[in-house]
């Protein structure tokens, strides 16, 4: 027995409310994060992530209120992305509940956050997000902006660099496989765990069961992070993780 | 039986909001509390240590707020739980950040885990971050309901190393075996993250709530 590979259900959330539907036969208020999570947490979740897509400002202070009531009954390792640029906004979630907080443009805008931020709070608790695209054989960069926003920076440099300055866990997307289900960037994922010594979770173009494993044995993935697979009831984490088990991959079942 | 008061030590390291919440859930009618006061730690019934982040910011930060010597007092005769670093800064001395004296409340030291490698001689990943499978080596009250090999949430990139074999309650594997429940009389102290351990986790913080730190 060792060390278990890590099962993520990530949600986005948008003014309090889970966006991207969530398809559960037997939960009342699909929209909830609270009793997402919940349900997430019953399946067996080993962490959750969410991701406040929030367009304005002012709606921030709902993410507040979400958090801290999904800390209170939820009591697994809680990830939270989306507008953390300022070591006020980290301590405000940490203070809310969170365990852990992903920074994205932020840390392309402004590296040295991340470094601050590692020294501030601890390197346990900065999940930096890296959204990667293909643009040449054996070749990303980073992109910002959902994908939008090309930086020229080299993927893999960047995960060294990120590593360097204290990041805990790289969370990687790969934008060319983003909602499309057909399984993560492998090459990419592989590439950056052998190339970085902190965890990887990979990210992105989940589609069923053998995707995550795959993310595992071939991308080297030491986490795998889905969304819509899990939200729409298509599998159950239950599921996920008694096929992977089933692929030789250690996994916490209860 | 009268409530208990639970102090949760805010010694100005990272987050102990979790803790907290997890010990309000699994004893809602006991008042928890986050201090830093002497007086109020002194007089709760039993007192947790937590912390994250680097030894020597730890060490410093139980230091310049006066909290070693509290916890130093606390930790003779009451219930007493370290959690993480908390569990760290009960030993003697610790070899991260070049080396940091420690509170030497319990004999051994912390070592780094460094160049670690799985049984097919593939390294492994540092920190040691996720669900591992923890043994239980001696029976404990913090045991009560818990399987033996369950897992529990770690993060970290050093370990205890006992001086003692007695004080070892519980250990996990990650390239080799390792210290993950230290006990000493009143103290116990878990390298792991009870209060992000899902069910396992909460039992363990129920017993510990439960215990007078007899054996």
């Amino acid at each position: 027995m060792a060390l278990a590979n890590r099962i993520i259900p990530c949600l986005d959330v948008d003014n309090g409310r889970v966006v991207k539907g969530v398809n559960f036969v037997d939960i009342k208020d699909a929209g909830d994060p609270v009793e997402i999570a919940r349900r997430y947490n019953i399946e067996g979740a080993d962490e959750l992530c969410m991701l406040d897509i929030t367009a304005t400002h002012e709606d921030r202070n709902t993410m507040v209120q979400t958090v801290q009531a999904i800390a209170s009954e939820v009591f697994i390792p809680l990830t939270v992305g989306g507008g953390i640029r300022t070591l006020d906004n980290i301590k405000t979630m940490l203070h809310a509940g969170a365990d852990k907080v992903a920074i994205n443009s932020a840390a392309v805008s402004n590296p040295e956050f991340v470094q601050q931020a590692a020294e501030r709070f601890g390197s346990q608790c900065i999940v930096v997000a890296i959204d990667a695209k293909q643009v040449a054989d054996n070749h990303w960069e980073i992109f910002t902006h959902g994908g939008r926003k090309e930086t020229g920076i080299d993927a893999i440099e960047w995960a060294q660099e990120m590593e360097r300055l204290g990041a805990g866990e790289l969370l990687v997307t790969s934008m060319d496989r983003d909602g499309t289900k057909n399984g993560f960037d492998l090459p990419l994922m592989q590439r950056l765990s052998e190339t970085v010594q902190i965890p990887i979770i990979a990210s992105g173009g989940v589609g069923n069961l053998q995707h995550l494993v795959d993310g595992v044995l071939e991308g080297k993935a030491d986490a795998v992070l889905a969304a819509s697979i899990f939200h729409f009831g298509t599998y159950t984490i239950g599921e996920a993780k008694a096929f992977m088990a089933d692929a030789g991959i250690e996994m916490r079942i209860e | 039986m009268t409530h208990k008061t639970i102090a949760v030590i805010d010694y100005g390291m990272g987050n102990l909001h979790s803790v907290a919440k997890a010990l309000q859930h699994v004893a809602p009618k006991d008042r928890i509390i986050i201090s830093s006061d002497r007086q109020q730690i002194e007089a709760a019934d039993s007192v947790v240590l937590p912390g994250v982040g680097a030894i020597r910011d730890c060490m410093a930060g139980l230091h310049d707020t006066g909290l070693a010597d509290v916890v130093k007092t606390v930790s003779a005769n009451k219930p007493f739980l370290g959690i993480c670093i908390g569990m760290q800064t009960l030993m003697n001395r610790s070899e991260e950040n070049g080396g940091v004296p420690c509170l030497g409340i319990i004999d051994g030291d912390v070592q780094g885990f460094g160049f670690v490698t799985d049984d097919n001689g593939l390294r492994l990943k540092v920190p040691h971050m996720g669900w591992n499978n923890v043994y239980q080596r001696e029976d404990h009250p913090i045991w009560h309901r818990i399987a033996d090999g369950s897992r529990f949430y770690f993060v970290h990139s050093y370990f205890v190393k006992a001086q003692y074999e007695a004080s070892v309650i519980g250990s996990a594997d990650y390239g080799f075996p390792f210290d993950a429940v230290i006990q000493q009389d009143n103290i116990v102290a878990t390298q792991f993250h009870p209060e992000k351990s899902a069910a396992s986790g909460l039992q363990l913080l129920q017993n510990f709530v439960a215990w007078d730190g007899n054996q």
